[in-house]
């Protein structure tokens, strides 16, 4: 026990892995040419091992620490060490400032990753939203639209679809067959029909998947057909772009809404991002692209949106742009970008419960680096003026 | 050192310095005109480019710069044109500057399919044009190819091609080049106006009207269209009341503006008399539009400009960072003689010279933060400014210190080097470009931005410390155990501060992420960078204090520190990814893998048994460092 403590607690574990760290950082660098970011931060920073696999074989073995593993490691380091081997002195002061400061920082972040949440509103000028987006992850809905005066809607999370052929929930009174999904996919005409081939993932920072899926609907009495659904279909900007491209080669019922009917209820299938729906709306007044006079490069990004909250009875304008993000009700919304025609928003909503940790990790390591190097440089100088004297 | 002084040793340090003092004020003095046209006066005007407002000088000097490479044109007598007569040569006289030799070609295909000599490097605007359309031809089709991945032919001709075009736009900036005397073509311009746009509408309503007038005005019009694209500068200010004060425009579509108001702006008339009496060689005649446009932009509220002209154009003519390099080196040379036995008045002069050298990069650094009204870092040439003089102050502070040279040494060394990678970087063209939206916000730029750069520079000094240590102690026998001591003492305190600051502007940073886009850590390369080099810096601090390491691992891993913190602020660039990816640089590229070679054949220099260094080889039984 006592052994298994001075491991934990020595400082030759803090440089080894401080080490591998520097070297962690560096390759997993390099490796967002190839895989971009969000792939390379899965791999290299948000694990326990890198793994090797050779070409063909179906298994992997572990040849390098992750990031979590090496934080982990770390941290436990720090925490035994104060443990075991330092003593409480004034003279320590600034160490010990500083490494709670650093398990701070090391809690916080990984509060950030596994809590916070991020999505986007889009808004037309003049419209308004109360849900914003997962640019990530998308979901199947079932939409009941019977009802003139609201929906029903039944969404089915993406990853349910790679992992399961049927879907049944008790609100619906038929079994959804997944007939086939692409994580990623790509349109094309086929005959006059619209057709969805998966493609290789997008791995560019700001690339992203589509995807679609092939679903057939069950009743009892039978099929109700079978529907090529996919955010190609849903998103307002994606289903401009194939219909500008495709829109001569298919008929235009191709583009509409997958509609049946079961039991005299209208429904309709469709592909789309996962909403965060919010109690309250935001509505784009103004969207404005100031240019360097001259120039086409931005001067700034902003946003005069209306926040309104029937519940709390809150209805007044906010101004959101670059540097100056909007904090409400636990979320940021950030200036995350623009329509291509300056005409609309794009909002950066961000849930990280976590935020402040940053800030006040960096006031407890700034004071404690100063305290400890300062008291050093001071004692130094004394040092060296007593001897010239 | 500590010998009292006496006699011409005392006062000869001091001398040298008060010479290169004389030196640099000299240089505070305006240029004297070299001609009889007020051309200094001339390129003090101000001009709307990049988004901001700077004199006729500094258009002129970038515009050399992309195209030659140099801010002035070599003539074959050994003399120099400088930027601006050479400007105002290209727009007034185009025929004469057709003939100079100014576009620096360097690839011996290109020069090939040019049918240029491949002895020269520099060759005249006539010289290129009879092979012209064949490079043009080339360039359509290297444009589509990615930057990155060009060969060095490619590069060539898609340099020339931009250069070509920039010259184009020059000469086509303040009048058609092919208007001889575009005074009389305005003149004849404000008489067909009415008599043109009466036909206009008169053909509009389908009446009878004067096929010649129209015809006439429709000319115009088009000549105006085209001289509206190929303006350069935006060189006619917004006369109107109504307008804002940033809506300059240039001359062709001033000039398709007039149609409309059916007033010519008076710049438009003050250039092209200025223009015309250049061409005739009559200074009165071009000296005093000048002068009254001068008075015309007083008149009219542009002080401001005006003033932002001269003053740019003063710190142009200045040259503080080409000046600072020459002083550094003078103090480096001395500093390194000082040690090898010369008499130790040499290393006081280098200490003064330094100092001056430094005082001399202040300055230029405030006058540039004055002339943006920004913080000191806001692009990558502008680090190396900053990262050099973080350098020089800390080397300055230790030679005071420690009165043993080194410190003066290696400021002198790092100064020196930043400022020669700075100029390198501002032959990219304007320094002082207008920043995009993310960066634009002072807060930010003053804090994190400088706390980093600070911790390069001292990352920097730190790593070139140990290198005296490694040098010394492998090829001299001066590395003593009083002057390794001290030299272990200044590497630790130096790494101390860059911890300090690296971390913090770190964190910073994070937190400036957080506020702009909600994500305090995101991995984005320059973040990597930053973080590797805050995680090298405790490296180096904890295997000190567990006893890993003793003065040569302290040094070794100083001078590994140098390929980190390189890494960071230039290789990550280099990426092609990632938010903070600003220009790639081709030439960088190859000096940075000169670099990380040189570090670390010193590393490796730094790891030779004790017994190859010539310091530790001859005194046996010393108290030998071990690693």
């Amino acid at each position: 026990m006592r052994l298994i403590l001075l491991f934990f607690s020595s400082l030759r574990l803090t440089v080894g892995c401080l080490i591998l760290s520097l070297g962690l950082v560096f390759i997993g660098t390099l490796a967002q040419v190839k895989i971009g970011l969000y792939l390379a931060q899965e791999i290299y920073f948000q694990s326990l091992f890198l793994y090797w696999s050779p070409t063909g074989g179906d298994f992997k073995i572990p040849v390098y620490p992750g990031g979590y593993l090496l934080g982990a490691v770390l941290l436990v380091n720090l925490i035994t060490a104060h443990a075991v081997r330092f003593k409480f002195s004034r003279k320590k002061l600034g160490i010990f400032v500083i490494h709670a400061g650093l398990i701070l920082l090391f809690v916080g972040q990984f509060a950030t990753e596994t809590l916070s949440t991020e999505s986007f509103m889009a808004i037309g000028e003049g419209g308004s939203k109360n849900y914003s987006e997962n640019a990530r992850k998308s979901e199947l809905v079932v939409i009941d639209i019977t009802e003139p005066t609201h929906d029903n809607v039944v969404a089915i999370p993406e990853s349910l679809l790679g992992r399961r052929s049927e879907v049944t929930h008790s609100v619906l009174p038929f079994t959804l067959k997944i007939q086939s999904y692409n994580i990623n996919s790509q349109p094309s005409a086929d005959d006059g029909k619209l057709n969805f081939s998966t493609t290789p993932l997008a791995t560019k920072m700001n690339d992203r998947n589509i995807p679609s899926t092939r679903v057939e609907v069950m009743t009892k009495s039978g099929s109700k057909g079978v529907f090529d659904i996919s955010n190609w279909l849903t998103e307002e900007n994606l289903a401009a772009d194939i219909r500008r491209v495709l829109g001569e080669k298919v008929p235009a019922s191709a583009f509409l809404p997958a509609s049946f009917q079961v039991d005299g209820h209208t429904y309709q299938l469709a592909m789309r991002p996962v909403r965060y729906y919010k109690p309250y709306t935001v509505e784009l007044i103004a969207f404005a692209h100031d240019r360097y006079a001259g120039t086409d490069t931005a001067k700034n990004f902003s946003s005069q949106v209306r926040l309104i909250h029937p519940q709390t009875g809150e209805d007044r304008e906010v101004k959101i742009f670059m540097n100056n993000p909007l904090r409400y009700q636990g979320e940021t919304y950030y200036q995350g970008g623009f329509f291509p025609g300056d005409d609309g928003t794009i909002l950066q909503v961000v849930r990280n419960p976590s935020w402040l940790t940053p800030y006040l990790s960096c006031i407890l390591v700034s004071a404690g680096l100063l305290i400890q190097f300062l008291s050093h440089l001071i004692a130094f100088l004394k040092k060296q003026r007593t001897a010239t004297a | 050192m500590n010998k009292p002084v006496s006699g011409w040793t005392r006062w000869l340090p001091w001398g040298i310095t008060l010479l290169l003092v004389v030196w640099v004020l000299a240089s505070l003095r305006p240029a004297r005109e070299t001609s009889d046209f007020h051309l200094r006066d001339f390129g003090q005007l101000p001009v709307l480019l990049n988004g901001r407002i700077q004199p006729m000088d500094s258009v002129a000097r970038n515009s050399l710069l992309l195209i030659r490479g140099k801010q002035s044109v070599a003539l074959e007598d050994n003399k120099t044109l400088a930027a601006t007569p050479w400007l105002i040569e290209l727009m007034a006289k185009p025929e004469d500057a057709d003939q100079r030799k100014i576009f620096r070609i360097d690839n011996i295909e290109l020069k090939g399919l040019l049918k240029l000599g491949e002895d020269e490097k520099h060759f005249s605007f006539n010289e290129i044009k009879n092979n012209w359309e064949e490079v043009e031809k080339q360039a359509k089709r290297v444009d589509k190819i990615e930057a990155q991945i060009r060969t060095p032919y490619e590069k060539g001709v898609a340099k020339l091609n931009f250069s070509i075009g920039l010259y184009f736009r020059l000469k086509n900036s303040l009048r058609p080049e092919n208007a001889s005397d575009f005074q009389l073509e305005l003149e004849s311009f404000q008489a067909q106006i009415k008599p043109g746009l009466a036909a206009l509408q008169k053909s509009q309503a389908k009446e009878e009207y004067n096929e010649d007038d129209l015809q006439k005005v429709i000319t115009f019009f088009r000549r105006y269209e085209t001289l509206s694209k190929t303006g350069y500068p935006l060189v006619v200010p917004p006369a109107n009341a109504g307008l804002s004060r940033d809506d300059w425009r240039t001359v062709g579509a001033s000039l398709m503006e007039s149609m409309r108001s059916d007033s010519i702006q008076p710049a438009v008339h003050h250039y092209a008399a200025m223009l015309t009496a250049y061409g005739k060689n009559d200074a009165p005649a071009f000296n005093k539009s000048l002068a009254s446009y001068q008075s015309w932009l007083t008149q009219n509220q542009f002080t401001a400009a005006i003033s932002k002209g001269s003053r740019e154009s003063f710190f142009n003519h200045y040259q503080p960072f080409i000046k600072s390099i020459a002083l550094y080196l003078i103090a480096f040379l001395l500093g390194c003689a000082s040690w090898f036995g010369l008499a130790p008045w040499v290393n006081r002069a280098a200490f003064k010279i330094l100092a001056l050298a430094w005082l001399v990069h202040t300055s230029g650094l405030l006058f540039r933060m004055i002339l943006e009204g920004r913080p000191p870092v806001t692009n990558l040439y502008s680090s190396a400014i900053f990262v050099g003089w973080g350098s020089v102050i800390l080397g300055l502070f230790l030679e005071r210190l420690y009165k043993d040279g080194i410190g003066t040494v290696v400021a002198g060394f790092v100064g020196f080097i930043t400022l020669v990678i700075a100029h390198n970087l501002s032959l990219d063209g304007d320094t002082m470009q207008m920043l995009v939206a993310v960066l634009d916000t002072n807060f930010w730029l003053a804090t994190h931005v400088v706390v980093v750069t600070l911790g390069y520079a001292a990352t920097y000094l730190a790593g070139f410390l140990a290198i005296v240590y490694v040098v010394r102690g492998v090829f001299t026998r001066g590395l003593t155990p009083a002057i390794s001591k001290s030299l272990s003492r200044m590497v630790y305190g130096i790494v101390c501060f860059a911890t300090l600051f690296s971390f913090v502007g770190t964190v910073l940073g994070g937190i400036w992420a957080d506020q702009s886009w909600g994500r305090f850590w995101g991995w984005d390369p320059k973040e990597n960078g930053a973080l590797m080099i805050v995680i090298w810096m405790a490296t180096i601090l904890h295997a000190r204090w567990g006893g890993l390491i003793r003065e040569r691992g302290l040094m070794v891993m100083a001078i590994f520190g140098n390929i980190v913190t390189s890494f960071s602020w230039f290789g990550v660039n280099m990426l092609g990814v990632g938010l903070h990816n600003y220009g790639f640089m081709d030439q960088a590229f190859k000096w940075l893998m000169i670099f990380d070679a040189t570090q670390l054949l010193l590393l490796g220099l730094g790891l030779l048994p004790l017994r190859y260094w010539k310091s530790f080889a001859s005194t046996t039984k010393a108290p030998a460092p071990t690693p």
